[in-house]
């Protein structure tokens, strides 16, 4: 059995202008240990499945179909339930680790409240046990480091702490929303090779969202690609880079600016992203897809075509070749 | 250029003109039942103030003697001798001096305004976008004339040069736009950083023309909503005032002469004399209330 | 023929004053730029790179008497920019245009896109008239891509792309002759950051722009500029033809920043190895003596602390006491 199963997630905003659908029957599932990337743009969904899952949405926001998690139905599941699971078993970390820090607090009682709160450890066990996990996410001198505020850490070393935290309770799976986006490529290098570094340690699920395509190839070992609150495509990591079947993940690979190969030139994909209170028919990718034909007005299924593969386009693989 | 024919593609689906900023807020503004409440208060105050003279059988110096003397009796509200809100104490037409009176509130609390919204969001902005020293002494000198007691300022004003309504504006005016200078200041500080300001600085723009076409305009919704809370302020000025005795002279009135009469006159029996006006006063200061409410709801769409 | 823009030793530096100093405490430095020098000829690009920090915007602006600068900023070998008064400068900033990072944010909300393009003909042109400076934005929209019926609408219906283009039009609607770009598609989606260099390139190929790109990461000004410029802490760190600066990095920094971008190739990322940066940014207000980069340097010995580097190369600037390409020691 697999420790996250969605069936047919779909989220809906009540928005100014009529309801916004932001994902449409997602589905995917994620084993122990296993590491998953979620890669979309800005308005792809890639943020709100994830919210979803945590039970985070926006106070307008309205599910349907179903998050399994070891079993237990938890989309629509009760705030107790959810608390629960959240505080022992489910972590997140954000992109911005400020806002998930209370800045008049200093970190050590953050992170011992974690402990005392759920686990019912003592303050000092707690504080040990803290000073640990820093360590752990190699801040250096942690033990006095753990008596700073939020304000006194860089970035990066924030950042770290946020890890630290969400390791606490030893989670079964982590769930890391764009969390090198607003560092300097030297600190994402180091963030990104530390999280590999402790998914292998603690052997938790990871699923990583991000817009970097970069970042999925050293870290995952399965990608789904969203656009437009759609799976694109799905797939093992080496494949997709390899082979991407669909027209978007071709695109995309062939947009990103490249610093290893001498004459790689970056290839725009043209068109503007899908509105989403106003998204075009069918295919969200199709107003800006080179191989579109008149039967991408209807959304094609996302169907199995290879070992572990599945793709949601109607061309066949061949044609996007030419 | 692909792009270009994709460009073509989205567009064809929009109208050619735009929904700016502020067709969005009036959108957003006019689903807000209590401000649409309160904007319907007001205008039914304001109709009051403008057309209720045309219903009035009396007018506001005319003495009723048939009523005079035994006001407590006869001077009651009643349709037959058109004393629709009674008479005061004297035996003058109630419904007429509360038109009367709600005019000088209201011109009081929108003249008030008016003046401090100009003088205060040029003195406020420019001190802003200028900073460094300029700023420095600008704010200081608001800080000095805050320090300075208004209420006793506009009451000697008033002794010296004698009650007349022009010296109540004056001296509303006065003290009405420091606080707003000092709102609009922070507001631009801010604005001051923004990228589009930075933008029409680098490409050569000159400080008042940056002032008054990207900061001012920016500024307004917060104007707006200091505005709405800054007229009731202004009658309740101008109402202590008039309470106090030194508002406007007789036989003008205002609401908080009124209000100071009728409440005078309570012992003896005659309510209206109280509750007409401070009815008056009441839907003013909600209806101010309730739509400057809608108006920052309505243009800060983030803060819901 | 001496170069467009010709920088010697341009410095910024801010007074910091803390709060509780009294008005006469001489107030501490940030040299938040120090001692850049670069010559960009017409139609060319520099690009520029360094992480957050590293004094790349404020060195663009200090270009252009934003922010206040010393040293020398020559413009066609004529005229030095630092040393004109605010109305002398005028004339200068509508050849030396801007595009900035947030697209939405570098447009009044209040204002229409023809508005907004129209300002600074409006400023630098105002003789002429409305139908001729309407024409003339509309022009500027289609070369950039945009639908000239667009022209009444608002920057908040635009997507990030589109409001990228709209800066882009603003800037180039009084034919500058330089555009300085500050992280131009660092807050744009992948698909459409390519668009918006590709559109750049195309500008700067029909008219002979040269451009000053500034990103965070070596990954996008690969494809723009014809010279890269790394700035760490305000110093230049290293300055090249690109062509020599990504397949021969010199400088230990480039070389760190270099290898820490991520490569979207699974087998080539995980095979990796990384130079490490050591530590923490140190504080702008207390830089390390020396060489700058010293304190997270997998290379640095004694004589970084004591001495300045400065460039040997004319061509292949290197600021650094002990160049060379990556050792094998220095991977992790």
């Amino acid at each position: 059995m697999s420790l996250l199963q969605i069936k047919d997630l779909s989220v809906t905003f009540e928005g100014d202008d009529g309801p916004v659908h932001a994902v449409n029957n997602l589905s995917l599932s994620i084993d122990k240990g296993q590491t998953l990337g979620i890669v979309g743009e800005s308005g792809s969904g890639k943020s709100q499945t994830a919210f979803s899952i945590m039970g985070l949405l926006a106070k307008n926001g309205r599910t349907s179909g179903s998050v399994l998690f070891d079993g237990q139905e938890i989309l629509g599941a009760p705030a107790k339930v959810l608390n629960k699971i959240r505080a022992e078993r489910i972590a997140m970390i954000f992109q911005d680790p400020m806002t998930s820090l209370n800045p008049y607090m200093r970190i050590s009682d953050q992170m011992t409240e974690v402990l005392t709160l759920h686990h019912g450890m003592s303050k000092r066990d707690a504080l040990v046990e803290c000073t640990r996990m820093l360590d752990a996410v190699k801040i250096p001198a942690a033990k006095e480091r753990i008596r700073l505020y939020p304000h006194e850490f860089s970035g990066g070393m924030r950042q770290r702490v946020m890890i630290a935290m969400s390791l606490l309770c030893k989670p079964d799976l982590l769930i890391a929303d764009e969390p090198t986006t607003a560092l300097d490529v030297t600190v994402q290098a180091q963030i990104m090779g530390l999280l590999s570094e402790l998914q292998r340690d603690f052997g938790m699920a990871t699923i990583l969202i991000t817009h970097d395509l970069g970042v999925v190839a050293g870290f995952c070992e399965r990608v789904l690609v969203m656009y437009g609150g759609r799976v694109m495509e799905e797939a093992p990591t080496d494949p997709l880079f390899a082979t991407p079947s669909h027209p978007y993940t071709r695109g995309l690979l062939a947009a990103v600016p490249r610093v290893d190969d001498e004459d790689a030139v970056m290839k725009a994909i043209p068109g503007n992203p899908p509105n989403m209170s106003d998204p075009p028919e069918g295919c969200p990718f199709r107003p800006r897809c080179t191989y579109a034909v008149d039967s991408c007005h209807t959304m094609p299924p996302l169907e199995p075509f290879a070992e572990n593969r599945a793709r949601a386009c109607r061309r066949p693989i061949e044609e996007l070749s030419a | 250029m692909v792009s270009t024919t994709e460009n073509t593609v989205a567009a064809q689906a929009l109208p050619a003109k735009g929904r700016s900023p502020w067709a969005d807020a009036r959108r957003r503004f006019f689903r807000n039942k209590a401000a649409m409440m309160g904007l319907v208060i007001l205008i039914g105050v304001a109709l009051f103030a403008i057309f209720g003279n045309y219903a009035a059988q009396w007018s506001n110096e005319e003495l009723d003697y048939n009523v005079m003397g035994q006001v407590a009796e006869l001077g009651g509200p009643s349709l037959a001798n058109g004393h629709y809100f009674g008479t005061d104490d004297l035996g003058r037409d109630l419904f007429a001096r509360t038109v009367q009176g709600t005019q000088i509130s209201l011109a009081v609390g929108v003249v008030g305004a008016l003046i401090a919204c100009i003088v205060g969001t040029l003195y406020g902005a420019t001190a802003g976008y200028v900073g460094g020293r300029i700023d420095g002494l600008m704010m200081r000198l608001v800080d000095i004339l805050m320090a300075v007691p208004y209420m006793f300022v506009l009451i000697l004003l008033l002794v010296m040069y004698g009650r007349s309504i022009t010296i109540l504006f004056v001296g509303i005016g006065l003290i009405s736009w420091m606080e707003m200078s000092r709102i609009v200041r922070g507001q631009t500080l801010s604005l001051k950083g923004r990228e589009y300001v930075e933008a029409a600085r680098a490409t050569g723009v000159s400080a008042p023309v940056i002032i008054l076409r990207h900061i001012v305009p920016n500024l307004l919704g917060v104007i707006a909503v200091y505005i709405t809370l800054l007229v009731p302020l202004m009658v309740l000025t101008e109402s202590f005032i008039s309470f106090l005795g030194l508002g406007v002279q007789e036989p003008m009135t205002s609401l908080g002469a009124l209000i100071s009469e009728g409440a005078g006159t309570i012992a003896y029996g005659t309510t209206w004399q109280l509750g007409f006006p401070l009815l008056f006063f009441c839907l003013t200061l909600f209806g101010f209330f309730f739509v400057g409410d809608g108006l920052r709801d309505a243009l800060d769409p983030k803060d819901r | 023929m001496s170069p467009l823009l010709c920088v010697r030793d341009l410095s910024v530096t801010f007074d910091i004053t803390r709060a509780g100093d009294m008005p006469w405490t001489a107030p501490r430095q940030l040299h938040a730029v120090k001692d850049v020098s670069f010559d960009l000829e017409a139609g060319q690009t520099l690009g520029v790179v360094g992480e957050s920090g590293s004094g790349k915007s404020t060195m663009a602006r200090g270009l252009i008497q934003m922010v206040p600068a010393k040293g020398s900023v020559m413009w066609r070998g004529e005229t030095n920019l630092l040393s004109l008064s605010p109305r002398r400068m005028k004339p200068y900033r509508s050849e030396i245009q801007m595009v900035f990072q947030d697209p939405l944010a570098s447009l009044n909300p209040r204002m229409t896109l023809g508005q907004i393009i129209s300002e600074p003909l409006r400023t630098h042109h105002p003789e002429v008239s409305a139908s001729e400076r309407r024409k003339r934005v509309a022009q500027m929209m289609e070369r950039v891509g945009l639908l000239p019926q667009m022209i009444n609408r608002y920057p908040h219906e635009f997507s990030g792309g589109q409001c990228q283009r709209i800066g882009i039009a603003r800037a180039l609607i009084v034919e500058p002759k330089l555009l300085i770009c500050d992280e131009p598609v660092s807050a744009l989606d992948v698909s459409i950051q390519a668009q918006v260099i590709e559109l750049l390139k195309e500008l700067q190929r029909d008219l002979g722009l040269a451009m000053i790109f500034i990103a965070h990461d070596l990954s996008v000004v690969k494809n723009i500029s014809h010279d890269v410029m790394v700035l760490y802490l305000g110093r230049v760190m290293e300055n090249a033809p690109k062509s020599a600066l990504y397949a021969a990095p010199q400088h230990p920094y480039t070389q760190a920043l270099l290898s820490a971008v991520p490569l979207p190739d699974p087998a080539a990322e995980r095979a990796k190895k990384m130079i490490p940066l050591i530590g923490d940014l140190p504080s702008p207000m207390a830089p390390p003596s020396g060489c700058v980069f010293r304190t997270r340097c997998v290379r640095a010995a004694d004589d970084c602390a004591r001495i300045l580097p400065l460039p040997k190369d004319p061509v292949h600037r290197v600021a650094c006491l002990h160049p060379g390409p990556v050792r094998a020691s220095e991977l992790t």
